[in-house]
C-alpha cells in the first residue's frame, strides 16, 4: 500500500533544517519503492508553520526530515503524521530507507569521508 | 588514514597527548572540519550542546551535524579567506532533543605551516543563559552599568537593544562625564559582535602622524622607524566594534580616510599597496558640536552623515532631574559595598548639598564625589564635612527641598577652607573662576605645597596638577 510522504529538501538532499527548507518533496511510495505523484514545491518563504499546514493538507503520512523543533515534532504526530528525523542522506536514499522498512529517525545516509581524529 | 587511531599532539608536553582529550577540558562547543566541511572531531561540549557523539558525527557534512542555520544562509567557510580573520556570528541550532538553542559561533581556518587553509575550527556557544538575562534586562531602568528613570533616558534604553543588534554607525554626543564611554561598550556588549573586540582610539590624544598609523597601521618600512608591521586598530577590532572617542578631534586628512572606510570597509595601512577588507562596526563620540564644527569647515559634513546614522544624545546630569538622586543613591550602594564600608546613606543636610551642586563634571563627578565622602566618612552617615570643600564653599544652586537651617549647617564643617576662600573680592561669576580661586587659594595656604593644597582640596594630586594645568596656574 501506497504512502504519502513529504520531504524538505536542500538541493537533493533531505533539509538539515525543517524550518529554513524553502522546497520540498511531496510523492507516493508504493511498498516496493516506486513512486508516482511526485511533485517538488518551491515555497514562498522558509516557514516550519507553513510545512506543518502543507504536510495536514496534503494529507501526508510520513515526513521526512533533519532538523524539528519540538513543538511541530508533537504537532505533527498529533495529526498522525509520522515523522521520521534527523535524517542524513539525499532523498532517493531516503525514500528506498523507507519503501525497505530501514528508516528510523537518527538514519545517516551518506557515505563518511575518512578522517584523522578517532574516537577514544 | 585509520579512523579509530587517536590523534596525538606531541611537542607540548613532556609526553605525547591526545588531541580530543584536550579539546574536552575546554568549556565550550568545538568542532574540528577538513577542508569539505566535514566533522574530524567534536569535542565533549559540542556533544553535549548538539545531542551527538563524535563517533556518529564523524566524516558527516557539517551542516547535518551542527544544523545551525548560519549553515544554510551564511555559511562561515565561505566567507573566510587564508588571510581573514576568524569570523563570529550569532545564528541558533536545533540539538538531537529537538531544541533550538541560540548559540554565538567562532570560526577559524586552521592553516598548515606553509598558511594554506587544512580545515577548520569551528566553537559554539550556548546563549540561553545570556539571552535570559537580557530579557530581564529589557524590564529595568538601566542598559548595562546605565542606570536613570528620566524621560530622555528612558527613550535611550528602549531603543538601545534594538540599536545593539544592527551593524549602523552609531554617533555618541553628550557633554563630558555624562557617560559616553560606558554607553559605547554597553552597545558593544549587547550586540552580535560582543565576543569580538572593543577596540577604543581617542582621536584627541595622538598626534596626526602617529594617529594615522595607529588607526590603519603601517606596513614595514613604511617610514623610519617602522621596523615591523603594524596592524592598526581597524584591523585589531576585526569582528568587534571600534569606538572612536572625541571623533571631532579627528584632523581632516584621517576624516577623509575613515569616510572612505565607512562606505567600503576596506583600509589601507600606511605604505601598503593594497587594501585590507575588515568587519568592524564604529561608534563614534564627541562632546563637541559637530553641525557647528562642519559649518565652520573643520569637520567634513559627509563623515557626519556617515557617522550620523544612529544618533544618541546623552542628557547632561542638569537636565535629568530626579535621577540625582537617584545616582546618589546607586553609587552610595556600589562603592561601601566595594569598598566594605557599613554607610547607610546620606544626612539631610549633605544631601541636599549634593542635589544643589551643579555638577559641570556630570555623572563622573558624581561618582567621584560619592566615592570621596565614602572614603572620608567612616560613621554610618555622610554628613556635610565628608563631602570635598569645594562643594560646601561654592556658590550652588539652591536645592528644592533646602531649607535655611541647613545651609547654616553646611558652612561650619568646611571652615579650614571657608575663611580664606571668602575673601572681600566680588563672588566668582561662574565655575571656572571659583575654582581657580579655589586652587589658588588652596596653594596660598599651602605655602606652595601641593600635596597639602590637594589634601585641602580634597583632590588627588593628579587631579589638582590637571585642573592647574588647565587654569594655567604655574605652580
Amino acid at each position: 500500500m501506497a504512502q504519502k510522504v513529504l520531504i524538505p529538501l536542500d538541493g537533493n538532499e533531505v533539509a538539515p533544517r525543517f524550518d529554513l527548507a524553502a522546497e520540498v518533496w511531496l510523492g507516493l511510495l508504493a511498498d516496493d519503492g516506486r513512486v508516482s505523484e511526485e511533485r517538488t514545491l518551491v515555497l514562498p518563504q522558509a516557514s516550519a508553520e507553513g510545512l506543518c499546514r502543507l504536510a495536514i493538507t496534503e494529507k501526508v503520512e510520513v515526513l521526512i526530515c533533519g532538523a524539528i523543533e519540538d513543538e511541530y515534532y508533537q504537532y505533527l504526530n498529533w495529526k498522525k503524521v509520522r515523522v521520521l528525523d534527523s535524517v542524513i542522506g539525499s532523498r532517493r536514499d531516503a525514500l528506498q530507507a523507507l519503501a525497505e522498512g530501514r528508516l528510523d529517525s537518527g538514519a545517516i545516509l551518506v557515505e563518511r569521508a575518512g578522517t584523522l581524529l578517532g574516537a577514544t | 588514514m585509520t579512523i579509530d587511531q587517536p590523534a596525538r599532539i606531541t611537542g607540548l608536553f613532556r609526553g605525547a597527548v591526545e588531541a580530543v582529550a584536550l579539546l574536552d577540558e575546554i568549556p565550550l562547543g568545538l568542532a574540528l572540519l577538513d577542508s569539505e566541511l566535514r566533522v574530524i572531531a567534536l569535542n565533549r561540549g559540542a556533544e553535549a550542546l548538539l545531542g551527538i557523539t563524535r563517533r556518529q558525527a564523524r566524516g558527516i557534512p557539517c551542516r547535518h551535524v551542527l544544523r545551525n542555520n548560519l549553515c544554510l544562509h551564511n555559511c562561515p567557510a565561505r566567507r573566510l579567506t587564508p588571510e581573514a580573520q576568524p569570523l563570529c556570528l550569532e545564528g541558533n541550532i536545533i540539538n538531537r532533543e529537538r531544541q533550538k538553542i541560540p548559540v554565538r559561533v567562532s570560526f577559524a581556518a586552521v592553516l598548515d605551516l606553509d598558511g594554506q587553509p587544512v580545515g577548520y575550527l569551528e566553537a559554539l556557544e550556548d546563549l540561553r543563559l545570556l539571552q535570559q538575562l537580557g530579557a530581564g534586562k529589557a524590564r529595568s531602568y538601566s542598559f548595562a552599568t546605565i542606570i536613570g528613570h528620566c524621560a530622555e533616558m528612558q527613550r535611550i534604553f528602549q531603543i538601545l537593544p534594538g540599536i545593539a543588534q544592527t551593524d549602523s554607525s552609531v554617533l555618541i554626543t553628550g557633554e563630558t562625564g555624562t557617560g559616553k564611554d560606558v554607553l559605547a561598550e554597553a552597545i558593544h556588549q549587547a550586540s552580535a559582535r560582543a565576543k569580538g573586540p572593543f577596540v577604543k582610539v581617542n582621536c584627541g590624544a595622538l598626534p596626526e602622524t602617529l594617529l594615522e598609523s595607529e588607526l590603519f597601521g603601517h606596513r614595514k618600512g613604511a617610514f623610519t622607524g617602522a621596523v615591523e608591521h603594524k596592524p592598526g586598530r581597524f584591523r585589531l577590532a576585526h569582528n568587534g566594534s571600534l569606538f572612536l572617542t572625541e571623533v571631532g578631534d579627528l584632523p581632516l586628512t584621517l576624516q577623509v580616510k575613515l569616510l572612505s572606510f565607512l562606505d567600503d570597509k576596506v583600509i589601507y595601512p600606511l605604505g601598503g599597496s593594497s587594501g585590507v577588507q575588515v568587519d568592524v562596526r564604529v561608534i563614534a563620540a564627541t562632546h563637541r558640536n559637530l553641525e557647528q564644527m562642519a559649518r565652520d569647515g573643520r569637520f567634513r559634513e559627509d563623515l557626519l552623515f556617515r557617522l550620523n546614522v544612529v544618533r544618541l544624545h546623552l542628557p547632561p546630569l542638569r537636565e535629568r532631574g530626579e535621577d540625582l538622586r537617584l545616582l546618589l543613591d546607586h553609587f552610595l550602594r556600589t562603592l561601601t559595598t566595594e569598598f566594605q564600608r557599613p554607610i547607610k546613606g546620606f544626612s539631610e543636610a549633605a544631601m541636599n548639598r549634593l542635589l544643589a551642586y551643579p555638577y559641570p563634571g556630570n555623572v563622573r563627578e558624581l561618582r567621584n564625589l560619592v566615592e570621596y565622602a565614602v572614603n572620608i566618612c567612616h560613621e554610618d552617615t555622610i554628613e556635610v564635612q565628608h563631602l570635598p570643600v569645594f562643594l560646601t564653599t561654592t556658590p550652588t544652586n539652591p536645592a528644592p527641598a533646602a531649607t535655611s537651617t541647613e545651609s547654616a549647617s553646611n558652612t561650619a564643617p568646611a571652615a579650614e577652607l571657608n575663611h580664606a576662600a571668602a575673601p572681600a573680592t566680588a563672588p566668582a561669576r561662574n565655575w571656572p573662576e571659583a575654582e581657580r580661586r579655589l586652587i589658588l587659594d588652596a596653594l596660598t595656604r599651602a605655602g606652595g605645597r601641593r600635596d597639602r593644597a590637594a589634601q585641602l582640596l580634597g583632590w588627588g594630586r593628579s587631579t589638582l596638577w590637571r585642573k592647574m594645568k588647565h587654569h594655567e596656574i604655574d605652580g
